[in-house]
């Protein structure tokens, strides 16, 4: 069911000649991903997940399409020309890939493994705290990056 | 109860169709959205080794988690970078940008 969600949702996102209409879809694929972390026993993760995704990405998504759309309600051809080839490479990874997680054993425990919260927190502090940092700086970064690439020029002229 | 395998499928196909639609599509926003189906099918299977490998100790949480606040930043700057290309060139579509060809 989950799984109809994530991957009907990719599909929509994929092949709507809208923008708008992909990026909703893409919302559904985002809320069935929160849903299948919950199976999978990590709820904070699923948590995360509609936080970061649903709340954040998805939102600022939506802000550059309406943002850059041009007004008229003309949808180009949505593919390149390239798209035939594109379906084979994507096919074949697909194949691929599924056939080696198929035939590997991986020595699966039967049953899941729920995810304890406070080991998570104890983790990003004492293992992880070097990438958590790093994680932090390099957020700030973006923020500064994407503040100085979304100004327009003529500000800045102004600004001098 | 669905086995690893499965998930690891479902997985794999998400981030088939992540690649298809950055290989295909022609819009600049759609190329970033793709960018991100494939990090989040490369976040359900790490959830889901962590899931199902005892060995794994909660790295694959951990690790997760990192991927979604890179895959933020990641967003942030690109959809920056394509309203700025968007502003110049008018329009969202990416083989309209041939400037280095001329």
């Amino acid at each position: 069911m989950l799984a109809i969600g994530i991957i009907g949702g990719g599909l929509a996102v994929v092949t709507l000649r809208n923008v708008i209409h992909s990026a909703v879809a893409m919302m559904v694929c985002f809320g069935s991903l929160a849903g299948m972390y919950a199976l999978l026993g990590a709820p904070i993760i699923a948590a995360a997940q509609v936080l970061i995704y649903l709340g954040a990405i998805s939102v600022l998504i939506l802000f550059a399409i309406m943002l850059t759309q041009a007004g008229d309600a003309s949808f180009p051809a949505p593919f390149h020309r390239q798209a035939p080839i594109a379906v084979l490479i994507s096919m074949v990874v697909i194949g691929l890939v599924s056939w080696a997680a198929v035939s590997t054993d991986w020595g699966a425990a039967p049953a899941v493994i729920v995810v304890a919260v406070n080991s998570i927190g104890e983790l990003l502090f004492t293992t992880y705290a070097l990438p958590f940092e790093l994680i932090g700086f390099l957020l700030l970064a973006a923020i500064i990056g994407a503040i100085f690439l979304a100004r327009r020029p003529e500000e800045d002229e102004r600004a001098n | 109860m669905p086995s690893l395998e499965a998930y690891l499928i479902v997985s794999v196909i998400l981030f088939g169709i992540g690649a298809f639609g950055f290989m295909a599509r022609r819009n600049a926003i759609l190329m970033l959205i793709s960018i991100e189906l494939m990090l989040n099918s490369v976040n359900l299977s790490l959830v889901a080794f962590n899931a199902y490998l005892p060995a794994a100790q909660n790295a694959g949480a951990v690790f997760a988690l990192m991927v979604m606040a890179i895959a933020a930043a990641e967003a942030t700057v690109g959809l920056a970078l394509v309203i700025a290309i968007i502003r110049t060139r008018q329009t969202p579509e990416v083989d309209e940008y041939d400037d280095l060809k001329e």
